[in-house]
């Protein structure tokens, strides 16, 4: 009695799933060939980039370049100084950017629940002061560190500017490697009477170190090509600075510069753009690889 | 004044023993928690627990899921204290240290109440460290020392042959029934004298489970042992005693206690009988 209706809603079952099923199978091609295309499109914009700065900018390129100084308002001579004030200004950022980063992400991530409210606010404020217009941060800067603190277009100036802006990437990146870790470390570690110190040392923080490097990446990344907030900091001056407390020109600036202000200045700026994308290539592959090995030696030791 | 305090004790025990069907050894008391209750927020998980765990022998605490026996067993160490919104109230005592006392040095207590996971948590370091971290972290810093208990610990859970090759390779690689014996060997590391154990087989396969079973077993007269189990049966074959919880009113309880024999077959609650032939839970 059941079994014909039975195999009457099996058979009609099976039209309809087959049915759906070309489509179904049609509709994954389809997705797959847009997928593919997005991620080739990506790919293709970014060596497209790369092929015009290494034929326009490739020629400039040499021993010298990287070391001389700038003559003729850059048209000539090389970046030295620039390449110099920009790495100080970098090691300023990072090394104010660090420590408070990873103290605030630890904070937040061990000994905030996520739902409190204080907890949300810190949060909620890191997330939009992460999207803030940098030229904002370059005004913030210009007020605070030059003006206020007294310390004038120097490199230290936009070296602590820089470092408020990266700020937000690393802790919530760090934040979220640390809650990524497995509550059974932090349970396990505890039944063992091991302290708190020695929980997040020992086993945290070691394996939290991908999203702390994917955090140092970024934030070198958004550092590195910063202009606007650089402007009105750290300066234009091209000379080789003699102390943080110098201005000094960073790489994104003198590029602005060659590009819009000086005649005439468009190889050197195809060649210092293309310094910059390098540096920015192998210092990215560097903190992978360590974070890498760091992560498996410790881990394993 | 002290005797003729614990005369009255020490005839209660003796009219205990005396009314027991069997022969039981009378062995001193190590854990014994007094109306513990426990919630999470608002929410009680466990409620009026007083249960005396013998010295050296093995309890398993049975019962359906959701009904406080890992609560219970968290509250014992204080990992209570980590999960978040938990309130315990009522008494615990260790030995003599009053274990819910603010003013209970937490880490010395964990070394001598140690813990196995349902879910095996080696940490992700090599075989080595796992065992090593938590030695040098209660100031064990000799290398020979340090090599003597990670030999001594992982023969006593039968690890060494499969291993002893391997010590700097990660725990990782090891298999699951292999990465809950190291997680023991790592306790019995610290010497404790209190081992919990929550579940601790289920996450295995029969083989494995088996094992771990036999070497849980082994533990009884050298360690007091508290396991909570979802298997009647494993808990028939290797414990000494039983209580078995139940949830009412939205609480988890402790229904009834006893001697294993007298548990499964004598219960005297209508519950413990229904759950231990399998009609109920």
């Amino acid at each position: 009695m059941d079994e014909p209706i039975a195999w009457a809603a099996l058979s009609a079952g099976r039209s309809r799933a087959s049915g759906r099923g070309i489509v179904g199978r049609s509709a994954d091609r389809l997705a797959a060939v847009i997928v593919w295309m997005t991620a080739a499109a990506v790919s293709a914009v970014f060596l497209w980039l790369l092929s015009d700065l290494v034929r326009h900018g490739a020629g400039q390129l040499s021993w010298a370049f990287l070391v001389d100084p700038p003559s003729n308002a850059g048209r000539a001579g090389g970046i030295g100084p620039i390449v110099q004030s920009t790495a100080w200004i970098l090691m300023i950022a990072l090394g104010v950017a660090l420590p408070i980063g990873l103290g605030t992400a630890v904070l937040l991530a061990e000994n905030t629940s996520s739902e409190t409210l204080s907890g949300r606010l810190v949060r909620r404020s890191l997330d939009v002061l992460a999207g803030v217009p940098s030229i904002v941060f370059g005004l913030f800067g210009n007020a605070f560190f030059c003006v206020y603190l007294g310390l004038g277009f120097s490199i230290l100036s936009g070296g602590l500017t820089l470092a408020c802006m990266v700020l937000p990437i690393l802790i919530r990146s760090t934040e979220e490697g640390l809650r990524a870790v497995p509550t059974e470390y932090r349970l396990g570690g505890a039944a063992l009477g091991l302290g708190r110190l020695t929980i997040l040392t020992r086993l945290l923080l070691p394996a939290a170190t991908p999203g702390l490097v994917a955090g140092v990446v970024l934030g070198f990344g958004r550092a590195i090509a910063e202009t606007a907030a650089l402007i009105f900091t750290s300066g234009y001056v091209d000379r080789r600075p003699e102390s943080v407390f110098d201005s000094g020109r960073a790489l994104s600036i003198h590029i602005y510069d060659l590009a819009i202000n000086i005649p005439g200045g468009e190889l050197n700026a195809y060649a210092t753009a293309l310094v910059l994308v390098m540096i920015l290539i192998i210092t990215n592959s560097t903190a992978s690889w360590l974070g890498g090995r760091l992560h498996a030696q410790h881990l394993l030791s | 004044m002290t005797a003729t305090t614990s005369l009255p004790a020490l005839r209660s025990v003796a009219e205990e023993a005396h009314a027991a069907p069997q022969p039981v050894e009378i062995q001193p008391i190590e854990i014994r928690t007094r109306s513990l209750s426990l919630s999470y927020g608002r929410k009680p998980a466990l409620l009026d627990v007083s249960l005396d765990v013998p010295r050296h022998q093995i309890t398993a605490l049975i019962g359906p899921s959701g009904c406080g026996k890992s609560s219970f067993l968290s509250s014992l160490n204080r990992l209570s204290d980590l999960l978040p919104n938990c309130r315990v109230a009522g008494e615990i005592r260790i030995g003599k240290t009053d274990v819910l006392d603010p003013a209970t040095d937490v880490v010395a207590l964990r070394r001598r109440v140690g813990m196995i996971f349902q879910k095996p948590n080696p940490f992700p370091l090599s075989i080595r460290r796992n065992l090593e971290l938590p030695l040098k972290e209660h100031g064990v810093r000799q290398r020979s020392e340090l090599d003597a208990i990670v030999e001594r610990t992982l023969t006593e859970v039968g690890l060494w042959p499969e291993v002893q090759d391997r010590l700097d390779r990660s725990a990782l690689t090891l298999s699951g029934g292999q990465q809950q014996r190291l997680c023991l060997a790592r306790a019995l590391a610290l010497e404790p004298e209190v081992i919990l154990l929550d579940e601790p087989c289920s996450a295995l396969d029969p083989i494995s489970s088996g094992v771990v079973e036999d070497l849980i077993a082994s533990l009884r007269g050298r360690y007091t042992v508290v396991i909570v189990t979802h298997n009647l049966a494993q808990a028939r074959r290797i414990a000494d005693r039983v209580a078995f919880f139940w949830l009412r009113d939205g609480a988890g309880r402790l229904i009834e206690e006893g001697p294993v024999d007298a548990v499964f077959d004598r219960p005297r609650d209508e519950l413990t009988a229904a759950y231990v032939r399998g009609s109920r839970g």
